[in-house]
């Protein structure tokens, strides 16, 4: 039996997502490869075959697999795909692009988001935004996975993987890439740092998440935010915690404005530590937080801010 | 140019479900049913494509039981123009339901596919990007905006780590992100419009599709509850909590 996890990464470097799924290849059983397929990735590769319980590293590296678009992600895993009895990446938007199609291709079902291996063939998955978490068993022979990076540990760096390479193929003329505009910030990515404050629509503006940035930089925290917020365009669309943003556990999570709606919850409720700072006592928010501050936030953040400094931050 | 709206019927997205005490699923006895969220900016986003006149035509479809009708309805009060109803279980995977759909693509030849980028009660987010696949068709998934470019469409897609735009060649698909559009309500006269408008009676069979399920649900549990909290008095006596907790 033999696994393939399809690496995320953006060319420098190795994902920590990837590691998760690395976690869960493993507990899945069987020989565990990794796919690096990107341009100019051979440092992503190298970090691969580093990682903990990986046998073998294939690199594909050409322009076409640049932004690792759906349609050639298609092409290079089909042409491996024989080899494998479950096919894993992590449920981030570029696993979560492609695995479909390919699944698709294999004609087998695509299992969304797993939180847990329970046997090599049934997996858990959330469902209804995380209000029930669903035990399925495949019948395909081959499996198509996406894994929940925050629901796995991080596989470490006691490995040392052959690296193979492989052939990329050319670039589907149906698709193509124009450009991107990409977030950028000193601050640690949202679905990976320790702490993560997020603001919604109490926030009012996008000069109001000021006050927040500030607390964030003396905790070296991420900044989050609610859905509201996004649309309202106080922040851009990748800060969006939530069912169908981007899922957050970490050790602090600290929620400023926001009413607590389950599809912000499903986001951030397996975060170890929740504060809540809202007017409103009776948010939905409170329910789930550990500490809940009933505050009017534009008084209590820039206190908190000044307390932090206080205890040495 | 004809487009093509599959559209799901799922519980609204404002109630909180309940798992049945026997782990069998979710009880959906009396809950409110609506339109999948992404599915109605889908919808929106084939009106407004039409209303550019870039479209013709706007087909939706919905695969499941009886009352998905009432879906497709809301859809051709909203603007579609026909609609074809599938019936099925409510519970046709996303392999069976982008299998019906390749096989009203070949049927109706829509030049675009918009589809909603995940369904508010699986979660699973594949379907679009399975149709794709089958269609042998390019697809831009999570999409915030849709432009006509050429022959084919500019779309920006929601990442990671911000905003893509990539372009794509006509037929395509595309997925829907929250930040498309707002769709508009329907106004009473068009739902009274809509009542006249056509919709087709098919089955998985007439299509030649098998729509067995490969993956066997052996439960369906209630997520782990978090311990009740306390209310604090002052930012004082959070960070002062935080710290004893050992998160600061
Ligand atoms: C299909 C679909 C998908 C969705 N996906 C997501 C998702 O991924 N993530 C997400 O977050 N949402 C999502 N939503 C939206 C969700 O339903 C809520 O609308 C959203 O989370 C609300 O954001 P909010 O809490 O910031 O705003 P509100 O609900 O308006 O809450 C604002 C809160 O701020 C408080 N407040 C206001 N002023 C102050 C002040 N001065 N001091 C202190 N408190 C103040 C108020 O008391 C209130 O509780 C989705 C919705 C749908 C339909």
């Amino acid at each position: 039996m033999s696994v393939l996890v399809i690496a995320e990464h953006d060319n420098a470097s190795l994902n920590d997502a990837t590691r998760a799924a690395v976690t869960a290849a493993g507990q899945i059983g069987g020989d565990i490869h990794v796919l690096v397929a990107g341009k100019d990735a051979k440092a992503v590769a190298e970090a691969a075959a580093k990682l903990d319980g990986v046998k073998t590293v294939l690199h594909a590296d050409s322009d076409a697999l640049d932004k690792r678009l759906a349609e050639a992600m298609e092409t290079l895993v089909l042409k491996i795909a024989d080899k494998y009895d479950a096919i894993l990446a992590p449920a981030t938007t570029g696993g979560k692009n492609f695995m479909p199609r390919i699944a698709a291709k294999l004609d087998v079902a695509m299992i969304s988001d797993i939180t847990s291996v329970e046997a090599p063939d049934t997996f858990v998955r959330p469902i209804y935004a995380g209000n029930a978490m669903m035990t399925v068993k495949s019948k395909d022979a081959k499996k198509v996975i996406t894994v929940r990076p925050t629901t796995f540990e991080k596989a470490g760096d006691g490995g040392s993987a052959a690296i193979e390479t492989l052939d990329a193929p050319a670039p589907a003329a149906s698709s193509k890439f124009v450009r991107e505009e990409l977030s950028k910030s000193d601050r640690p990515e949202l679905a990976q740092a320790k702490i993560v404050i997020s603001g919604g629509r109490g926030m009012g503006s996008g000069e109001n998440f000021a006050i927040i940035e500030k607390v964030a930089d003396k905790l070296g925290a991420a900044v989050g935010a609610s859905r509201a917020a996004v649309d309202a365009g106080f922040v851009p669309n990748d800060y969006q915690v939530g069912q169908t943003g981007k899922v957050v556990a970490p050790e602090l999570y600290i929620a400023v404005g926001i009413s607590g709606a389950i599809q912000h919850l499903a986001g951030m409720k397996d975060s170890k530590v929740i504060v809540a700072i809202n007017k409103d006592e009776e948010a939905p928010i409170f329910q789930v937080a550990d500490y809940g501050l009933v505050a009017d936030l534009f008084k209590a953040v820039p206190e908190l801010e000044e307390e932090l400094g206080k205890a040495g931050y | 140019m004809k487009i093509l709206v599959p559209v799901k019927r799922v519980v609204d997205y404002n109630v909180k479900v309940r798992v049945k005490p026997d782990q069998s699923g979710v009880d959906l006895a009396n809950v409110k049913m609506s339109m999948n969220p992404f599915c109605e900016i889908a919808v929106e986003e084939a009106i407004r494509l039409k209303e550019k006149g870039l479209a013709e035509e706007i087909v939706a479809v919905s695969i499941g039981p009886a009352q998905a009708q009432e879906t497709i309805r809301t859809a051709l009060a909203m603007g579609a123009d026909r609609g074809i109803h599938v019936t099925a279980d409510a519970g046709v995977e996303p392999l069976g339901v982008a299998k019906i759909l390749k096989a009203i693509a070949e049927e109706e030849k829509p030049e675009l596919i918009i589809l909603g980028k995940q369904a508010i009660d699986d979660d699973t987010n594949a379907t679009g990007q399975m149709l794709a696949a089958l269609l042998g068709w390019p697809q831009a998934t999570f999409a915030s905006k849709v432009e006509k470019e050429g022959d084919g469409l500019n779309v920006t897609r929601e990442i990671d780590g911000g905003l893509q735009t990539i372009h794509v060649s006509l037929p395509a698909i595309v997925t829907t992100d929250l930040r498309l559009n707002e769709p508009r309500y329907a106004s009473l006269p068009n739902i009274m419009k809509a009542k006249r408008k056509p919709i087709d009676a098919k089955t998985p069979e007439d299509y030649g599709v098998d729509v067995a399920p490969r993956l066997e649900v052996l439960k369906v549990a209630e997520p782990p509850k978090r311990q009740a909290g306390v209310k604090v008095e002052s930012v004082a006596d959070l960070v002062s909590k935080l710290k004893n907790a050992g998160v600061l």
